[in-house]
């Protein structure tokens, strides 16, 4: 097994009282894309300035390439910080910004000449080496501090929500361009964001912090299929959830009732009757039919429509089941149906195929 | 006249009116330096005589340099020692802030009157003479609060992720303060370096009290010719220093609209 | 990453040394007895403290009280309307440096030109003579008047300055809601611009008010020897009448008064608040 790139163990950090990272282990692997991903408070940003150097455990140990560097200043580990706000140099040019790593080290003119050409092409920006950081847009001033932290060839680099200021259309590009440039250096990157989305998108494994723990470390797929608890579950994507009883386990399956209908789902969890469990459903599981749509309505649920939502290349619908529970479907327009034409309060039968579900354990 | 429009004119006449009252006891004072008479206020023709008496008038002279002198000290010190503290506030964002503005602010507040007295008793009782340094000491305390407020007022406009960047990138922490911290920051430095340049130029209560009987300084001269009496010379230096007080606060007013 | 804080702890100590200890001492010296030879000595005494209840010093008092208030209104009734048309205006900064610029120059400087202004055959006896608006030059210099008018003159720019940030913040939206909802001039004044503007307003009259007490030079300049301010009374009894412990007390109460003000100024500004 090869060394891990960062190692962190048992990584505790508190300011004062107010704790704010418990008992964080984590590691990196080398070349690979790993976002933290958690709601704003939650203490990754915390962890990503331990890693760069710029605050300390306040208890554990962080190893980079195996060496210990809790007491190790950020100027000499071989970490580089893209930040949220940039953090580029107003009085210096492009240029300057960029090369300002190579001469805190002293390189000839001629290298940093061709190296910081060479970063600027990189991030598609060779024709504004000249120019000031003032007359650049948004997505430019990014690219700039992108081009600025790498040209060294960091072992690591560290991005802090670096795409958060950027328009919608503006960061669906970077976060393409970010993810193919992680591939032409084979850098390990370390992605902090809030977006789920991003998220999800962009890494090769994710790790969902709440409340300064971790909640699951998974490949994308792994996260949004089997969450390990209902926080992570409702945190990536959206999540229609029931809390059932089981009254039975046949074989491979759960038989369980919902809103006086009886269900099978698949037995996941080795679950026996008179388990509580939650049920997780995604919206884009969830079936919708019309009245006249559908005969044989056993293993359905019957709901009215109360809001219908056209996103283009979806509808949204919130169906009101008979016990009051409102749950969201996501219908996509294909060859099955490409009418998905609904009236507010229409009745609406609905149902997922058995297995989609996701079944884990009750918390209170 | 339309009403609208004589509103207007109010509005602009009452403005004017102000500044005019504002500005008038300054032109009678540059006007009257010109004036070639010793005593009549009336006009008897332009004459720069009084400049070039007040060339040949070494004791102003002699204290004219005393408080460039003092001046230029005292603003050195309280400035360099203001900027190195905000900006040590500024990237430690835990250090306990609250203690030294409230003492700074309380510096600020205390009356130069009382601030001269205390001072007074001060040196008396550990015996420092009265003079240069006693000067030196008063000046730096009352400029100290007010570099401290200039500075830091201007810093909070900066993101302190900019010098964190610089050490990421390897560069040591004095090469990240002076070559990225400072150059953003120099227009707040200078203009507090003449805010306190100034204060210590024109200071009369405070350097009332501690200046002792040797060191003259401009202001205290300045007082004590115009209570013996008007004399022609003393509007030449006052047109001049006018002059100089103007040219550094639009100087210091610059730099900082500059900055924002 | 703990940068060590010398510049800190140089100030704390500074201001600690040659503010704090200072300011100690002049306490301390109030209650200390006047000595011929070294100042000040022991016994300890509540003489100096008495003293004030005299009436001659309540007769300085309350004279420069009264003309400190005079010249906080005339300050006010000037300044108001000024900072309304500053803070209208289209060429803000301009002005500002206009006010800005007489602000930091000499104030002494200045004082000493209102001399040539109001002495008996000053301009403006010669102006008012010469428009026929008098008959004979007026005695203007060494007078309360000269002496309010050289306080207004200086102290003027602080009023404007905290009245003027006040007003630049005001939402004048607010008047046009009031219009909207029926108000006329005089409630629009008196129930929603002068509310609003008040924090401006009293800050603006604590600045002028305490150095209306204790800037002594003007009143030395314009008012001559009749003209004795509390600023002046204790310029007297520190460096004439060699009074330290006298002098020091006049300065304890002096202080106790500022830090009174500020005080019910603060309990104002939260009753404000809330």
């Amino acid at each position: 097994m090869p060394i891990p790139l960062i190692e962190m163990k048992q990584v505790c950090k508190s300011y004062g009282t107010v704790a704010i990272l418990n008992n964080i282990s984590l590691t990196v692997h080398p070349g690979e894309f790993l976002t933290l991903l958690g709601p704003s408070g939650c203490g990754k940003t915390t962890l990503l300035r331990m890693i760069s150097g710029f605050e300390q455990p306040s208890a554990g140990e962080i190893y980079i390439n195996g060496q210990c560097v809790n007491h190790l200043p950020p100027q000499k580990r071989d970490v580089h910080t893209v930040f949220q706000s940039y953090a580029l140099f107003p009085h210096l040019s492009v240029f300057e910004n960029v090369a300002f790593a190579l001469r805190c080290q002293r390189i000839n003119n001629e290298e940093i000449d061709a190296r910081v050409d060479d970063a600027l092409r990189l991030v598609q920006l060779e024709a504004f080496a000249t120019r000031s950081i003032r007359q650049l847009s948004g997505g430019q001033q990014q690219r700039v501090a992108i081009a600025r932290a790498i040209i060294n060839r960091p072992k690591v680099l560290l991005l802090d929500e670096p795409l958060s200021s950027l328009d919608y259309r503006l960061r669906k590009a970077m976060q393409y361009e970010l993810k193919q440039l992680q591939k032409t250096l084979s850098m390990t990157f370390v992605f902090v964001t809030h977006d789920q989305e991003e998220a999800l998108s962009m890494s090769d494994r994710i790790v969902i912090f709440n409340h300064g723990h971790i909640e699951q470390v998974g490949t994308p797929r792994e996260v949004y299929e089997t969450p390990a608890n209902l926080h992570v579950a409702k945190f990536i994507g959206e999540a229609n959830i029931f809390d059932i009883d089981i009254h039975g386990v046949d074989k491979q399956n759960l038989l369980t009732t919902i809103e006086s209908t009886p269900l099978q789902c698949k037995n996941t969890g080795n679950y026996q009757a008179g388990d509580k469990v939650h049920l997780i459903v995604r919206p884009e599981d969830i079936r919708v039919w019309g009245e006249t749509e559908v005969t044989d309505t056993e293993g359905m649920l019957p709901g009215k429509i109360i809001d219908i939502v056209y996103k283009g290349s979806t509808v949204d619908l919130k169906v009101k089941l008979p016990s009051g529970k409102i749950i969201n479907a996501s219908e996509f327009f294909d060859e099955d149906d490409d009418k998905l034409e609904y009236s507010p309060n229409e009745t609406v039968w609905v149902h997922w195929v058995t297995g989609w579900e996701v079944l884990l354990p009750y918390e209170n | 006249m339309k009403p609208l429009a004589l509103k207007s004119l109010a509005k602009k006449s009452y403005l004017g009116l102000i500044y005019c009252l504002l500005y008038f006891p300054i032109l009678v004072l540059i006007l009257y330096s010109v004036n070639n008479a010793r005593f009549s206020l009336q006009w008897h023709g332009f004459s720069p005589r009084w400049y070039g008496e007040l060339f040949h008038d070494r004791a102003l002279w002699s204290a004219f340099f005393h408080s460039v002198m003092l001046g230029l000290n005292a603003s050195i010190i309280s400035t360099a020692v203001g900027l190195l503290a905000c900006v040590h506030l500024f990237l430690n964002r835990s250090y306990k802030r609250r203690s030294l503005f409230a003492m700074l602010l309380l510096l600020i507040i205390i009356p130069d009157l009382v601030l001269g007295v205390a001072l007074l008793i001060f040196f008396n009782v550990f015996l420092i003479p009265l003079g240069f340094f006693s000067l030196l000491i008063a000046h730096v305390t009352f400029s100290i609060p007010f570099v401290v407020l200039t500075i830091n007022s201007q810093i909070h406009t900066l993101d302190p992720n900019i010098y964190f960047s610089a050490l990421d990138l390897g560069a040591s922490r004095h090469k990240a303060l002076s070559k990225i911290l400072l150059p953003m920051l120099w227009p707040a430095v200078l203009s507090a370096f003449l805010l306190c340049f100034t204060l210590s130029f024109d200071d009369v209560i405070i350097s009332y009290f501690v200046a002792g009987p040797d060191f003259s300084i401009l202001p205290l001269t300045i007082y004590s010719l115009v209570k013996a009496g008007v004399t022609p010379e003393l509007n030449a230096l006052c047109s001049i220093t006018f002059l100089i007080s103007m040219i550094l606060v639009i100087i210091a007013h610059r730099l900082t609209r500059k900055s924002s | 990453m703990k940068i060590k804080p010398f510049s800190i702890h140089f100030i704390f100590a500074w201001v600690f040394l040659f503010g704090f200890i200072p300011l100690c001492l002049v306490v301390i010296a109030s209650f200390l007895t006047k000595d011929h030879v070294n100042l000040v000595s022991l016994p300890l005494t509540f003489s100096n403290y008495k003293e004030l209840f005299s009436p001659l010093f309540a007769k300085v008092f309350f004279r420069s009280l009264i003309i400190a208030l005079m010249t906080t209104v005339c300050c006010l009734l000037l300044a108001y309307p000024f900072s309304y048309l500053l803070a209208k205006s289209k060429h803000k900064s301009v002005l500002l440096v206009l006010i800005i610029i007489p602000f930091w120059t000499s104030s002494l400087i200045r004082t000493y030109s209102l001399i040539a202004i109001l002495k008996f055959n000053g301009i403006l006896n010669v102006i008012l003579l010469k428009a026929h608006l008098i008959n004979q030059p007026l005695s203007l210099l060494y007078t309360n008047f000269a002496v309010i008018t050289g306080l207004v003159y200086n102290l003027f720019p602080f009023m404007v300055l905290p009245i003027f940030t006040n007003m630049e913040r005001f939402d004048f939206r607010l008047i046009e809601a009031a219009k909207d909802l029926g108000a006329n001039k005089w409630a629009i004044f008196f129930r929603v611009f002068l509310p609003n503007t008040s924090g401006g307003i009293i800050s603006g009259c604590l600045l002028v008010l305490l150095p209306a007490m204790t800037l002594f030079y003007i009143p030395n300049v314009l008012g001559g020897a009749r003209s004795v301010l509390l600023g002046n009374m204790i310029q007297n009894q520190f460096l004439v009448l060699e009074n330290w412990p006298q002098g020091a007390a006049t300065s304890v109460i002096l202080t106790v008064l500022l830090l009174l003000l500020l005080f019910l100024y603060r309990h104002h500004g939260k009753g404000v608040i809330h």
